[in-house]
């Protein structure tokens, strides 16, 4: 038998057609899927100055309009158009408007992630698509344009790191508070330029809403993709999308492949996490912070507005409201998710409690909308917690759970969620 | 600086100047906030680059030729024009002793020198004159010298260019 591969040396030597791929080889591949948010019209607009150039592959590119939505100022609305008329132009089909949420999201709801596949995006969190047993990471906008025109693109073959977590985690305690933990364990460069498999039965025994909870977080120690193995709830979600199982090729990595390091980490005894302000491996557990003040509340972003997540933090607001003189903004992540939280009851709910409830797509967390005053605070469920992110520079953001944030609401200050879920309601139903 | 120019600057494998430093973990939101990303012009961006960080900070990073930083300079989103925000408030290279990688891939794609190399990191002091030739892949601050491993040569073609769409076009001259 040959030499046992990773999971990225598998994607990335079917890629690139090539054999023998080491870490730190460059090899050109073609990628399987190209998606652009917001940045699409810089797309256009540099590949209007390459005249001649023809696509090579429209069935490629994805669009979602996703960042700045819908438009606020005419400078925004122009760049939208650009966008519409070249899809139509171009006969993009995988085009979706302001109305449809985050592109990462969007992209999986509909069927076009598939497992093994190589997908590029204009966006970091591009890694989110490992949920689904796909090779996505983040690359700039005059890479997705020259990948328009010739189909491929160069790419490092990275090293990989094995992340196996023991569960079952504790009541109140997420994917999010586990994923917090290892980013402040190895640091925001602890996985810089590898790629994260997440293995072992806790793992596996995750929605596919919640893997990609990790695989998005996996962006913030550096990491190139992050992967769940595709298995039977890969497929059962697939299923359900109308994408039969014989229309994909699954990468699965060797047993005995060769790992830079695994990190072993105990869920069971892992307590909530709060990411403080500035840097994502600012972490602390939240006994440390609890108790400090809030401004705000941010419900949102492509790490946790899914359904499970907007379900969790109606869990605990159900009967309670939000403490005066805090704003509590939740941004469902995609049209599909609003859609189902409000046939479900939860959008209802979240009202009742106080909170306000936008269109779906980035929202607050790229700073559109929701943002801050000079010296206010928010607890996000977002991925980032840079300085000015939200607004002002001399603001804060904290990031943790949907629980943490929607008990934080209650009180109006950094909150465990422990303190609010009877045992009877902790194991939150998980539609996603 | 004109696209020719910043180009030629680039082919001639040496750039260099005074520097600016900075610590550990500058993200894209401090280099570049995702307010300003309305924009791709290389001159409009340097005047809001680094603006998180005060006035002081912008006035010295205009007057400077190379960026100086700790490590995982440029974590954070993969906008490219943290790189391009650079390159307008006239950098011509960045030594850090470590690179988030999508700010990596856009600064060699945008034509923006990056190299990794930490010993000329912990000698540099802020204004220091630090030059970088990416050809023979040596550092230089007031006159030291320090190395560090060139580029494969994919990347090498591609920074000489001026970028990776300069080197599609290029690429596409010589097939014809």
């Amino acid at each position: 038998m040959s030499r046992p591969l990773t999971f990225a040396q598998k994607v990335l030597e079917r890629a690139s057609g090539e054999s023998g791929l080491e870490p730190g080889m460059i090899v050109d591949a073609y990628p399987d899927l190209y998606m652009s948010h917001v940045a699409s019209w810089r797309c256009i607009r540099t590949l209007e100055r390459m005249p001649g150039r023809t696509l090579f592959a429209p069935e490629r590119i994805a669009m979602v309009m996703d960042h700045l939505s819908p438009a606020q100022t005419s400078k925004t609305a122009e760049h939208h158009q650009l966008c519409r008329a070249f899809a139509r132009e171009h006969g993009i089909e995988k085009f979706w408007d302001v109305n449809a949420g985050i592109a990462h999201l969007v992209l999986m709801e509909n069927g076009h992630v598939l497992p093994g596949q190589l997908i590029i995006g204009t966006d970091s969190h591009s890694t989110i698509y490992g949920a689904l047993g796909a090779f996505g990471t983040g690359v700039g906008f005059s890479e997705i344009t020259a990948t328009w025109v010739t189909g491929k693109l160069w790419m490092k073959v990275p090293e990989s790191l094995r992340v196996e977590v023991d569960g079952p985690l504790q009541l109140g305690v997420f994917p999010k508070d586990v994923m917090l933990s290892l980013i402040g364990r190895v640091g925001a460069d602890g996985a810089t330029y590898c790629s994260v498999e997440f293995h072992g039965a806790w793992a596996q025994g995750l929605s596919v809403s919640e893997r990609a909870t990790l695989c998005n977080l996996s962006m913030e120690m550096g990491a190139k993709n992050a992967v769940v193995p595709a298995d039977e709830t890969t497929v059962a979600y697939l299923a359900e999308r109308g994408v039969a199982a014989d229309a994909y090729d699954p990468t699965w990595p060797d047993p005995g492949a060769t790992y830079r390091e695994t990190i072993q980490i105990d869920g069971r005894e892992l307590v909530p996490q709060v990411a403080c302000p500035h840097s994502v491996d600012n972490v602390r557990p939240i006994d440390e912070v609890a108790g400090s003040a809030l401004d705000q509340v941010f419900i949102g972003s492509c790490a946790n507005a899914k359904y499970d997540d907007l379900a969790q933090a109606a869990a605990i607001l159900e009967g309670r409201t939000v403490a005066s003189g805090v704003r509590l903004v939740v941004t469902p992540g995609s049209r599909q998710i609003l859609t189902d939280a409000v046939n479900s009851g939860i959008i209802a709910t979240l009202l009742e409690a106080g909170a306000l409830i936008t269109n779906p797509g980035c929202g607050a967390c790229a700073g559109d909308g929701g943002v801050m005053a000079d010296g206010e605070r928010t607890l996000s469920t977002a991925n980032r917690n840079f300085r000015g992110r939200m607004g002002s520079y001399e603001s804060e953001i904290f990031l943790a759970s949907p629980a943490t944030a929607a008990a934080s609401a209650v009180t109006g200050r950094i909150t465990d969620p422990r303190e609010f879920i009877p045992a009877s309601r902790a194991d939150v139903e998980v539609v996603a | 600086m004109t696209a020719d120019t910043h180009a030629a600057a680039t082919r001639s494998r040496r750039a260099g100047g005074p520097c600016i430093t900075f610590g550990d973990d500058v993200n894209t939101d401090v280099i570049i906030p995702g307010r300003y990303l309305v924009s791709i012009d290389p001159v409009e961006l340097a005047a809001h680059a680094f603006e998180p960080l005060g006035e002081e900070v912008q006035r010295r990073l205009l007057s400077a030729k190379v960026v100086v930083a700790g490590r995982n300079f440029g974590c954070g989103s993969a906008r490219e024009q943290a790189a391009t925000a650079l390159l307008g408030a006239g950098i011509e290279a960045v030594v850090a002793r470590s690179f988030a990688r999508v700010f990596f891939r856009n600064a060699i794609n945008t034509g923006l020198v990056a190299v990794e190399c930490p010993d000329a990191v912990a000698a540099a002091r802020d204004g220091d004159a630090v030059s970088v030739d990416h050809g023979s892949g040596e550092v230089t601050v007031e006159g030291r010298r320090y190395e560090f491993a060139p580029y494969p040569p994919t990347l090498s073609a591609i920074l000489d260019a001026g970028g990776l769409l300069p080197y599609l076009a290029g690429a596409e001259g010589a097939q014809r």
